[in-house]
């Protein structure tokens, strides 16, 4: 330690300058960019179970008959619920596709959706459709929704069944 | 393997050495980085109370009601507080971090230190939640952002049965979670972190929690000025219909969140999980291998509790006498807390090479260490002191943390190796003076920074006679030279290893009486 108070006060002076610095560059900075220029964000966002599988089985005498005394239900339904597929289409082009299979020991739990799709600013024509039913071809719900996207802007796509498909705030 | 090969002790050797230049040992921040964190979380609650206050903590007020802390207090009190809050919080991870750097790179968290490592790590992540938490509450673009990552983590973990991002899209929104995370960032998170400190210095003793008055005024004042030259801002209150593109992010506490641009939340977890679980194991990695633990001689100690005191690493406790002997208590060592430095033999009042009382002709002492008795010590004293030759002849006991003593050897220069300076009783320099040396030295760590914690500090005490088993009065001090530094260090002691011996050549002209005293101890 240099002996000379005003240098060791100085020597001080500095280290602690260093310090907020250190603590000033760091504390609000870099900056961070999320989104590039002329960007927006699509969210699709949502919580469904598909469809069962297969459909109930209406057991034979025989069946029954095999069956332990408190098993002997009468229809035979899967627990197992089906793959949800949705497919994002923006100007008609797919630009975004889900595949999501039910998870659970027994396939048997609802799916949870969040995806976030970057898409550039402007006027489009939004598709989303979906299939949560394997014994169904093709989509079992499509909506349509025309929108002009701002830049930075947020679309929120969620999906009701009570409300018949996606809605898009 | 020795500092002069080891870069990262190097790196942190110099740097302790220039805030040694500019603070003083006794102001160093780097011996002081705990009480420091302590010294920063107390501006940060201090500060967090005055927000409190005024902080309403819903969804729709929290950001407008910390606006108006900031720009409608007087005298821009609100806005002080709020910085204060901030950069002591930033200044505490800068500390913590200096922390785990000093201890990794001095080598000071494998061997019985694993617990002190083991449990600061999830402590250190408390400290981060704890930060999170805090940017959360603002309810600001930046808060969205910690909101919409923390939240992406937790939906790959098993624990939700639904998405919780999904809480904060348009239309979701909800009182409830503001008021749990103020809940957790006031009372629940600060009272655990508590606890786990507690746990992380409990097997330490004479744990220091206030940082020395000058240096916490100086960091309180540097606080300040950054506080006033750059307050802390908030971002533009949340618009859930917009992506907040640009973020002036807190690096300290929210560095894991841009990952999640690049990689999957799962990919991340697998980053800080991996990070986590190789720093718990570190101290295993290799594990090290302490010493033989210290023993205990009941017939030779009376239970004095010296040793119990001085322990830096609370291996060794008191309890009632068991072998009939009329003193109250007696010593018990702890082995898995021993770190075998010596300190308590050094301290035991029983350690003394003049003592008559022997067993079958070796020297015994109440606690003593199996890697070097305090007999053998003594035997290697006069081993040492026999070959010495020509004038002013000098004994050096050294530190093995220390600087290598091997380098002051002469004709006239002995050395002798030591755990820890703390394990030399202080009646040995004694003995050396009136057995033969002219001078005494002793080599330890540098001051302040015992690789043991209170070793060298406890010797220069027993030395100037401040502490129990203190060297006598009327032994001469000058031909006892105390020298502290590392491997780096070499120029310095040796200019003032020099300075000593030709001090005992001036000595020597005008000998003292008081080293070739008569002294008897029992």
């Amino acid at each position: 330690m240099t002996n000379n108070p005003a240098v060791r006060y100085l020597l001080q002076a500095v280290n602690l300058f260093l310090f907020i610095a250190l603590i000033a560059a760091f504390s609000s900075g870099p900056t961070v960019r999320q989104l590039e220029e002329g960007m927006a964000v699509i969210t699709l966002a949502f919580g469904h179970a598909g469809e069962p599988v297969r459909a109930c089985h209406k057991r034979t005498p025989e069946e029954l008959a095999a069956l332990a005394p408190n098993m002997r239900a009468p229809m035979d339904c899967p627990r197992e619920r089906s793959i949800i597929k949705v497919e994002l289409l923006m100007d008609g082009e797919l630009i975004h596709n889900i595949v999501a299979p039910p998870p659970g020991a027994f396939k048997d739990q609802g799916v949870d959706v969040y995806e976030n799709v970057t898409v550039p600013e402007g006027h489009h024509e939004f598709t989303v459709r979906m299939n949560d039913d394997a014994q169904t071809e093709g989509f079992t719900y499509s909506n349509n929704y025309s929108v002009n996207l701002a830049p930075a802007q947020l679309l929120f796509i969620d999906f009701s069944q009570q409300k018949n498909g996606f809605i898009f705030n | 393997m020795k500092s002069s090969t080891n870069p990262i002790k190097r790196g942190y050797l110099y740097l302790e050495e220039w805030f040694n230049a500019s603070f003083g040992e006794a102001w160093n921040p780097l011996y002081h980085l705990g009480p420091l964190t302590f010294f920063f979380f107390w501006i940060a609650l201090v500060s967090g109370l005055y927000l409190y206050i005024f902080f309403h903590t819903t969804v729709d007020n929290a950001h407008a009601s910390l606006e108006a802390i900031v720009h409608g207090h007087v005298l821009g009190i609100g806005s002080l507080m709020r910085s204060l809050h901030r950069y002591a919080s930033d200044a505490a991870i800068v500390t913590i971090m200096l922390h785990v750097f000093r201890e990794f790179s001095q080598d000071r968290y494998r061997g019985t230190r694993w617990y002190s490592w083991f449990t600061g790590i999830p402590t250190l992540w408390m400290v981060a939640l704890l930060g999170i938490t805090g940017y959360w509450m603002v309810w600001d673009e930046l808060a969205l952002y910690v909101a919409m990552g923390a939240s992406h983590l937790l939906d790959v973990l098993p624990i939700f049965s639904d998405s919780m991002a999904r809480n904060f899209l348009p239309g979701n929104l909800s009182d409830r979670f503001s008021t749990l995370l103020a809940f957790l960032h006031l009372l629940g998170q600060p009272m655990i972190l508590i606890f786990m400190l507690w746990f992380h210095v409990k097997r330490l003793t004479h744990v220091e929690v206030s940082a020395p008055k000058g240096l916490a005024i100086g960091c309180f004042i540097a606080l300040t000025v950054l506080s006033i030259y750059s307050p802390a801002l908030s971002h533009a209150p949340v618009n859930l219909s917009k992506i907040p593109t640009e973020l002036q992010l807190d690096w300290f506490y929210l560095n894991i969140f841009p990952l999640l641009q690049y990689w999957s939340p799962g990919e991340v977890w697998l980053l800080v999980t991996g990070i986590t679980t190789f720093m718990l194991f570190m101290p295993w990695m290799p594990k090290k291998n302490e010493g033989i633990p210290a023993v205990v001689d009941l017939e030779h100690c009376n239970g004095c509790g010296q040793c119990v005191t001085d322990c830096p690493f609370d291996a060794i406790s008191l309890q009632p006498r068991t072998d009939g002997a009329k003193w109250e208590s007696e010593v018990i060592i702890h082995a898995e807390l021993c770190a075998a430095c010596g300190i308590c033999t050094g301290s035991c009042p029983s350690s003394t090479p003049f003592r008559k009382i022997t067993d079958g002709g070796s020297l015994k002492t109440g606690i003593d260490m199996p890697g070097l008795t305090l007999d053998k010590f003594k035997q290697q004293t006069d081993e040492v002191l026999a070959k010495l030759t020509g004038d002013n002849k000098i004994i050096t006991f050294g530190c093995k943390h220390g600087y290598d003593i091997d380098a002051f050897s002469a004709p006239n220069v002995g050395t002798l190796h030591l755990f820890c300076t703390g394990m030399m009783p202080a009646s040995l320099a004694e003995y050396a003076l009136k057995n033969g040396a002219d001078g005494v030295v002793i080599s330890g760590c540098r001051h302040g920074d015992c690789y043991y914690r209170f070793g060298n500090h406890w010797m220069d005490l027993r030395i100037q006679g401040d502490r129990k088993p203190a060297l006598r009065t009327r032994v001469d001090r000058d031909r006892i030279k105390i020298l502290g530094g590392a491997d780096i260090d070499g120029k310095k002691l040796h200019k003032q290893f020099s300075a000593f011996h030709a001090s005992l050549g001036e000595k020597t002209a005008t000998p003292s009486t008081a080293a070739a005293q008569e002294v008897s101890h029992d």
